[in-house]
């Protein structure tokens, strides 16, 4: 119930924001949300952290961006093309981690995501190397709808992030979602009730990163370039720390968590600067460029003394009080 | 003298390299190997740590005019002391959780770390001198070693070897081994375990210090000299597996060497030749080479 009218309020600000804030900005805080709610799918719904996701993210970006700039191709079908490169670079990376559990899996997609962006960095003309693939035009939505215009591209990737939702939300509570959150709790258990554990694993793992590569792709149109940053490691951290500030394992937290971190990066230098003036402190002015450690800190925080997240700390909260059980 | 075409030199050259930047990763994933095996942490501040080893000693010797030999012994000290802190105030409560949280945490610490290293001194690298002992070349006839290569690998197999022999053959690596076991047990006989997990987790780090002052005059003193060295020995490490103590130590050193021969013969591969064993490895014997599950 109250479910229902949060998700209706959400909905509802996110139709109203593009007439108050700036819509670019706004699209680019939707694709985050969207990748934190994909990345989730794993963590929250299936209990493997993948250290690797940012893989998915650019290395959809790249090739949404050369099917659109070099290739010619309309943004339905560059984007699609971001989604199955997500996947299929999902599929290769989940094959190989899946045959080690827990913290082997973490490194191993670390390591694998690496090779990745080695891979970007040196891979000429596609990629653009350390200067980037820049100028990607926004193209029109089914050869109509002007995207280059702001309003426009925000609602069409608030559709996109609405319907990829929707499918998460979906999945979760399907028969295949059910199977997952077994594997989640008790892996032996799983195997013995006789389910293909490993199969369930490497579907989630695809999935979770074709999101990634659809939110990858949408945030690179929004963009219109796509750099290293997207595949650096630093990627996959961060959306690890909005999921985490968020609530892992909740369907609204990562989203909450990413629009926060987000504005935080943003706002930093503003705070540095204001804590400079305040204090008189030179430091603060480096705040930030140095954004990983504030972003650090918060990772502790949460680690420490927060490891439910926001809406997971609301809905114990909720639990206690209210005395009704909420998932 | 040619081999497949490539001078000798040029490939002993490579090779010395190879088992410099091999005796890091032993150096590191030895670490990383006797912590995980006493807390089950995978201590992804590893890199940080090395970095902050090579920073202390570049302190000791640019404010303070100490010479390299000292601050060799000074600074893992100082970060098996900051090791020491990490344990006692943060790592020490996730302990009862799942595993995922303490690679979490120390990854925290890596960017809190890395970042306030670099907020002081940007991303530049800091100028070390090689110690005057040890400046110059020998010449083998067949190749120039340069001294302090020679040191490096020297120093680490030497620390090493030592690692493995307290571990493997005195009782206080019994005690070690024991509570990697079953840390109940060994509690019940006295043995102070919390103690032990603590100074666990300050030697693996002051370790981690002892490579970065080794690598200080070889490699560039920088904030993010660590952030790529670690997720290499992340690779060595599900390579070998971190089962074995000299199972480490092997893998590091042959993987270094493997790179160093690949940047001679394929250099465009050399920075992801680790990671493409890795693959092989797990495609083959996805335990690792030395690994039991854990």
């Amino acid at each position: 119930m109250y479910k229902k009218y949060g998700y209706l309020i959400a909905f509802a600000i996110a139709v109203a924001a593009p007439f108050v804030g700036y819509p670019v900005f706004l699209a680019k805080l939707l694709c985050f949300a969207l990748f934190a709610c994909a990345f989730n799918l794993l963590i929250g719904f299936t209990g493997l952290l993948s250290f690797g996701h940012a893989a998915f993210y650019g290395g959809a970006g790249y090739v949404a961006g050369n099917a659109m700039k070099m290739w010619g191709w309309p943004v339905e079908l560059g984007i699609l093309a971001g989604v199955a490169a997500g996947g299929l670079i999902g599929l290769v990376m989940g094959a190989l981690a899946i045959r080690r559990q827990g913290i082997y899996f973490s490194m191993i997609t670390l390591a694998l995501a690496q090779m990745v962006y080695f891979g970007a960095l040196r891979a000429g003309e596609f990629t653009g190397g350390e200067d980037g693939l820049q100028g990607v035009p926004r193209g029109k939505l089914l050869g109509v709808i002007d995207l280059a215009n702001d309003t426009n591209l925000y609602f069409f990737v608030l559709g996109i992030c609405v319907l990829a939702f929707a499918l998460i939300v979906r999945t979760v509570h399907s028969p295949f979602g059910q199977v997952l959150k077994a594997v989640k709790e008790n892996e032996p258990r799983a195997i013995s009730l006789g389910y293909d554990v490993d199969k369930y694993k490497l579907l989630a793992f695809v999935l979770s990163a074709a999101l990634s590569g659809l939110a990858g792709a949408t945030n690179m149109l929004v963009q219109g370039f796509e750099t290293l940053t997207d595949v650096h490691w630093t990627m996959s951290g961060l959306v690890i720390l909005m999921t985490l500030v968020g609530g892992m394992g909740t369907l609204a937290g990562p989203m909450l968590g990413a629009i926060i971190i987000i504005a935080l990066e943003n706002k930093l230098g503003d705070w540095g600067i204001f804590l400079t003036n305040a204090t008189g402190i030179e430091w603060f002015n480096t705040i930030g460029e140095a954004v990983n450690m504030v972003v650090g800190l918060i990772f502790i925080i949460c680690v420490l003394l927060f490891r439910r997240g926001i809406i997971g700390e609301f809905i114990a909260w909720f639990g206690r009080n209210g005395g009704k059980k909420t998932a | 003298m040619e081999i497949f075409g490539y001078p000798l030199p040029m490939i002993m050259s490579q090779l010395t390299l190879g088992l410099v930047n091999g005796s890091f990763y032993a150096m590191l994933s030895l670490g990383l190997a006797v912590i995980f095996g006493l807390l089950n942490v995978i201590n992804f501040a590893h890199g940080a740590l090395y970095m902050m080893g090579a920073f202390v000693a570049w302190m000791g010797m640019a404010y303070f005019g100490l010479n390299y030999w000292f601050m060799l012994v000074l600074s893992p000290l100082i970060v098996g002391v900051f090791g020491v802190i990490i344990e006692k105030t943060m790592l020490r409560h996730l302990y009862k959780l799942d595993h995922l949280y303490g690679l979490l945490l120390t990854f925290g610490i890596t960017l809190l770390v890395e970042g306030i290293f670099r907020s002081f001194y940007g991303v530049s690298g800091q100028p070390f001198q090689v110690p005057e002992a040890l400046a110059g070349a020998t010449d083998l006839g067949f190749m120039v070693l340069p001294n302090y290569r020679a040191w490096v690998v020297v120093a680490s197999v030497g620390v090493c070897l030592s690692t493995w022999y307290v571990i493997e053959k005195t009782k206080l690596g019994a005690y070690l081994r024991a509570g990697t076991e079953n840390p109940k047990l060994v509690e019940a006989f006295g043995v102070n375990v919390p103690l032990m997990v603590t100074l666990t987790y300050g030697f693996g780090v002051a370790l981690a210090g002892f490579a970065g002052v080794l690598a200080a005059p070889i490699i560039q003193v920088q904030p993010l000299m660590g952030q790529n060295l670690i997720i290499v020995v992340f690779a060595v490490v599900v390579i070998g597996g971190m089962g074995s103590i000299m199972g480490s130590i092997l893998t590091g050193l042959g993987l270094g060497v493997i790179e160093g021969l690949t940047k001679v013969f394929y250099p465009e591969f050399s920075s992801t030749v680790v990671f493409l064993v890795m693959v092989i490895v797990l495609l083959i014997r996805p335990a690792g080479l030395f690994g039991k599950e854990k």
